[in-house]
């Protein structure tokens, strides 16, 4: 390239952009082109249809050669979406690109205000800012970070699966990290899934063993991720592999030693199933969990509580694979981008205590209703109640902590649909009277609406109102014995009770109970609610403001399991860009330290959001990793002493933008004060 | 003998310590003395204005202006005295950024008159009497220099071409300022003669200085048994020197209390009670608005705190009081 002459007297070119009538609609362009050729410095100044087109941006290019511009400036729409487009224009025209400023006349002025003359005053101020602004640009150089191409998934839920299957099958290197002794997350708890009601162990077993078997997978179940250090392209990543007591190479998983533990039957509650069936101390979540390879729970163990078990596990185990003495783990792994689908927790129903969850033992949560109908869960699919009875009817209560103002005001999206599921298959194992209770149903999904009006043949009923209490307390004799569900029925609008022997609470999606602590350690933001946040609602949905760290599934918000794989897919195929074009740009917008300038009085140390700035000790200065610094500007403002620079947001860049907007006014800036411009 | 360089000392709005660290040159002085004419210095010498006003234009080589400018009389001398010198160095804090009296700039000139002539618990002035810039007095008329709006650096009156900062500047720096000014070697106009470095630098405690401070409440040196070896930050009493331009050895800070900034900021830095307070900001443990406001109540002045030597030449100068 060129070197462009940024030592000379700027010479700028000014361009504005009618926009269409998006701009010139509001704002006097050729006013705004007329000013800009009376300011100091400017050679040419025009006003262009469209800037960003072919010829607009020919109009640079020529003008740079024609009369020897060495800085650009052009007025039209956001530099998210066009600064990349002039930046290349000034290079082609053998300039350094980082002589170029934008000023946005469209979203900060013509989109803003239907006043035309304020909108052209304001438009006006805003180019006076920006060519004197431009007159300090310097030539600044990209950088380039090389991608390390293996990656990174955390969570093993159907996202978690789908991304690393994606990756590894294009033969790249997965590491794929789940912390429960099994993957498969919910989706593995479920009988049947919505809308088609497949079964969902058929679809999801086989991409389990798919997983385990994949050469290119490295599979690290019950295990978490404890640090994480690096920037795009380059990670480390620390991961905590806690004991199973049994060792994963030799467990062939016969189960063997289940049966032989002292214990017959067991005594803890099985987290897999909900709590609705007992597990002993020696166990496997399900029986096609993946790896097929059992733990040994120490708080339960006799050996381990103890000491002094006959330990028939072990005589029974004849591949020796029981290992007391088992020690946690941590592995380093070396990634180029990381994928997180760590998924979602239910509402917990304790907290609307009037739905007597807790205090009513026939009051069920959705997932133990998914695994009382599911054929290999605690009753093999027979729908008995905790009290040992059939129902004969039940109640599905919707929206149970989501689109509420006390709890969750989001909608959790797939609980209208698992419910009309879950009708379906509580009537099917029972022939009970099932009620389904709406506040609206939301059925948009490809043959949702249509699974909805089977529903409503298979003479399912609905009642539409939000229910206010469930209770025992009868007021009738046909009550006697029954929860009634206390409701108003808002389509007849009247009160109505219902008494039913089973009501179902449909629990809404909500973020993982850790995952602001997980956020913070991949160094991604979260939204209001605690989803993981995506860097553009529409055009970067599985992207972060975190290069190289993408997310996908229920982390995200609530989604069912089409919207989670299709997110998975996603998520892996941008993994695969980056890793692919090998290396990434870097904006040089990053902040330095001026070693002579600093003294190490290290408050800069912690404030970095992205950790990049560091000190070395023995020279006591503070120092910025470029590859880490994203250029939020924080440590400059924060060094007491000016030390931290940053580019494109230079002192004297900013000051001089600040002065050519107030310049009509009172300049507040100069004359005066002890301060001097650097020279 | 060759005519010796001419050099002059004035004092505007200062205690009289700027002038003290002139003698504190000690034996060094009869260096200076030997080197050096003296044509005007009315702490130690009986020059008066008209015999300045003798010398020809330009003909000081060096005028050191100590004190901030408040009144009539002051700003006539700055000028005469500009005037008068090839080089002018505001001497100290008040003359660099306005210095203590610079403090004033939180009250408008009326206040100050009020409080000072009629309202303060010292004063009985029935007649509301205040003084006047000409009163006639046996066929004579008295007068006073004017009392102006506000405090001012020097540089906001005249063109000045070095600083030497401190409260008062340490001799050593004079000296150093002086052999450099006389020697014709000049550095650039504007310069600040001191390290371009912040105070921890220098600051013997410096590594004792936690990375990762988290405050709940902040401490005034009286109210704690400050630990002699420990950052005082590190110890909430609030240290200005990450914030100020090193370069005086670390006294206060070798004597066991903190830094309190009159050397000002680096050149880097456009207002240095901003700087400060970002880097202090960011260091806070509470996060949410109550939490901050407690932690920040317990420093009871914040102006005084931060801007102690520098208000009148900081981003916020002065304030605007109204009057109602
Ligand atoms: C009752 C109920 C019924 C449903 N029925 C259907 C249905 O029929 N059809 C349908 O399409 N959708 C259904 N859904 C929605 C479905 O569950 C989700 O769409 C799907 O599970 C999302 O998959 P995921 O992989 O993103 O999250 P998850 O299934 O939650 O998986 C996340 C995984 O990440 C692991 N993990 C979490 N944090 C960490 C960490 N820090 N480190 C390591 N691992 C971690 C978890 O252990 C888990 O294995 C239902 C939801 C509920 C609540
Ligand atoms: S999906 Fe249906 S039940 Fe779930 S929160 Fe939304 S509206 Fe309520
Ligand atoms: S600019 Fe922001 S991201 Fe860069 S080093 Fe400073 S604080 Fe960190
Ligand atoms: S805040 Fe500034 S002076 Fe202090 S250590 Fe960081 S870069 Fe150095
Ligand atoms: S803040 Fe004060 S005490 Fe602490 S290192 Fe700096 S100058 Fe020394």
């Amino acid at each position: 390239m060129p070197e462009t002459n940024g030592h000379d007297a700027p010479r700028v070119g000014f361009y504005v952009c009618h926009c269409g009538h998006n701009i010139a609609g509001i704002v006097d362009v050729a006013e705004v082109a007329r000013f800009a050729g009376t300011l100091p410095n400017v050679i040419v100044a025009r006003d262009y249809k469209y800037m960003c087109s072919d010829p607009g941006q020919e109009l640079i290019i020529t003008d740079i050669r024609e009369h020897r511009l060495n800085r650009i400036v052009v007025a039209s729409c956001s530099p998210l979406l066009h600064e990349h487009t002039f930046r290349v224009a000034t290079e082609k025209g053998g300039l350094n690109p980082f002589y170029f400023q934008m000023v946005n006349i469209r979203e900060d002025v013509s989109w803003v205000t239907e006043n035309h003359d304020a909108a052209t005053h304001k438009a006006l101020d805003l180019v006076r800012a920006a060519v004197r602004r431009v007159a300090h640009h310097r030539s600044l150089a990209t950088k380039h970070v090389r991608i390390h191409p293996d990656v990174l998934v955390v969570g093993a839920g159907i996202s978690g699966i789908h991304a690393a299957l994606t990756l590894a099958n294009a033969g790249k290197k997965v590491t794929l990290v789940e912390r429960e002794p099994t993957i498969g997350g919910h989706m593995a708890m479920f009988d049947k899934t919505f809308p088609t009601l497949d079964c969902a162990a058929c679809i999801l077993t086989p991409k389990m063993s798919a997983v385990k078997n994949h050469p290119n997978i490295t599979l690290w179940s019950y295990s978490e991720v404890s640090e994480v250090s690096g920037y795009v392209g380059s990670y480390t990543v620390k991961v905590k592999r806690k004991p199973r007591f049994v060792s994963e190479e030799l467990c062939v998983g016969c189960m063997e030693c289940i049966d032989a533990c002292v214990y017959k039957e067991g005594k803890t509650p099985d987290e897999f199933n909900q709590g609705l069936s007992k597990r002993k101390p020696v166990y496997i979540p399900f029986p096609q969990a993946t790896p097929q390879v059992v733990l040994i729970d120490p708080d339960t163990c006799i050996e381990f509580k103890s000491g002094r078990c006959k330990k028939t596990c072990v005589e029974k185990c004849d591949r020796n694979a029981i290992d007391f003495k088992q020690k946690e783990e941590i592995k380093e792994i070396q990634v180029g981008t990381i994928i997180l689908a760590t998924g979602f927790k239910t509402f917990d129903p304790k907290r609307i205590p009037y739905y007597g969850y807790g205090k009513y033992p026939n009051v069920y949560s959705s997932l133990e209703v998914e695994r009382l109908v599911n054929a290999s869960g605690p009753t093999g699919g027979d729908l008995v109640l905790r009290d040992g009875r059939h129902p004969k009817t039940v109640g599905i209560i919707h929206c149970v902590g989501s689109r509420d103002r006390n709890t969750n005001r989001w909608c959790s999206r797939t609980c209208c649909m698992y419910s009309l599921k879950l009708a379906h298959l509580l009537k099917e194992h029972s022939e009970a009277e099932v009620y389904n209770f709406y506040i609206d149903i939301r059925a948009a999904g490809k043959a949702y609406e249509e699974f909805y009006d089977k529903l409503l043949e298979e003479n399912i009923h609905f009642i539409r109102g939000r229910v206010a209490e469930v209770t025992d307390w009868s007021a009738r004799p046909e009550e006697e014995g029954k929860m009634i569900i206390r409701v108003e029925d808002t389509l007849i609008g009247v009160v109505r009770r219902v008494p039913v022997d089973m009501v179902v609470l449909a629990v809404g999606m909500e973020p993982q109970a850790d995952s602001q602590d997980v956020r913070r350690m991949f160094n991604i933001s979260c939204s209001t609610e605690g989803f993981f946040l995506e860097r553009h609602p529409k055009l970067a949905p599985v992207d972060t403001f975190t290069d190289g760290i993408f997310i996908a599934g229920a982390c995200q918000g609530p989604k069912d399991i089409p919207d989670s794989v299709a997110q998975a897919g996603a998520a892996a195929a941008q993994a695969l860009s980056l890793i692919d074009a090998g290396e990434v740009e870097l904006e040089p917008n990053t902040a330095y330290v001026v070693e002579e300038s600093c003294s190490g009085c290290k408050s800069c140390l912690n404030i970095c959001p992205y950790t990049a700035i560091t000190r070395d000790e023995t020279r006591q200065k503070a120092f910025i990793n470029e590859a880490l610094c994203k250029g939020c500007g924080t440590c400059v403002a924060t060094c007491p002493s000016g030390a931290i620079r940053q580019n494109l947001f230079e002192d004297e860049q900013i000051f001089s933008e600040i002065e050519g907007l107030l310049q009509e006014k009172e300049s507040v800036l100069t004359g005066g004060g002890a301060w001097r411009a650097p020279a | 003998m060759p005519e010796k360089p001419k050099v002059a000392f004035y004092w505007c709005a200062s205690c009289g310590g700027c002038e003290e660290s002139v003698v504190d040159l000690a034996e060094e002085i009869l260096g200076v003395v030997n080197a050096v004419d003296i044509v005007f210095w009315p702490v130690a010498m009986d020059f008066k204005k008209q015999d300045v006003e003798a010398i020809s234009d330009g003909g000081i080589l060096v005028s050191l202006i100590n004190g901030a400018v408040r009144t009539s009389e002051q700003e006539e001398m700055a000028k005469l005295l500009r005037r008068k010198s090839a080089l002018v160095v505001a001497y100290g804090s008040c003359a660099h950024m306005g210095g203590i009296p610079g403090l004033a700039n939180q009250f408008d000139r009326e206040q100050i008159l009020r409080y000072v002539y009629e309202e303060s618990p010292s004063t009985i002035n029935e007649l509301h009497t205040r003084p006047q810039t000409a009163s006639p007095e046996g066929g004579h008329t008295l007068t006073l220099p004017e009392f102006r709006s506000m405090v001012r650096t020097l540089d906001q009156v005249i063109p000045v071409d070095y600083y030497l900062p401190g409260c008062p500047p340490v001799p050593r720096m004079l000296k150093a300022a002086l052999d450099t000014l006389l020697s014709g070697n000049l550095p650039p106009k504007g310069t600040v003669l001191g390290p371009d470095t912040a105070m921890c630098e220098e600051c013997p405690r410096k590594e004792s200085k936690p990375a990762d401070l988290a405050y709940t409440a902040f401490r005034r040196p009286h109210e704690v048994i400050i630990q002699p070896e420990t950052c005082l930050l590190a110890q909430g009493v609030i240290c200005m020197g990450p914030a100020t331009r090193g370069g005086c050895g670390a006294q206060c800070v070798t004597g066991n209390m903190p830094c309190s900034g009159c050397f000002g900021p680096t050149s880097r830095v456009m207002d240095q009670g901003a700087k400060i307070l970002s880097a202090i900001a960011s260091s806070l443990s509470a996060k949410e608005t109550e939490g901050i406001d407690r932690t920040l109540a317990t420093i009871p002045d914040p102006v005084g705190t931060f801007y102690r030597y520098g208000l009148p030449g900081s981003l916020l100068r002065r304030k605007i009081a109204d009057h109602n």
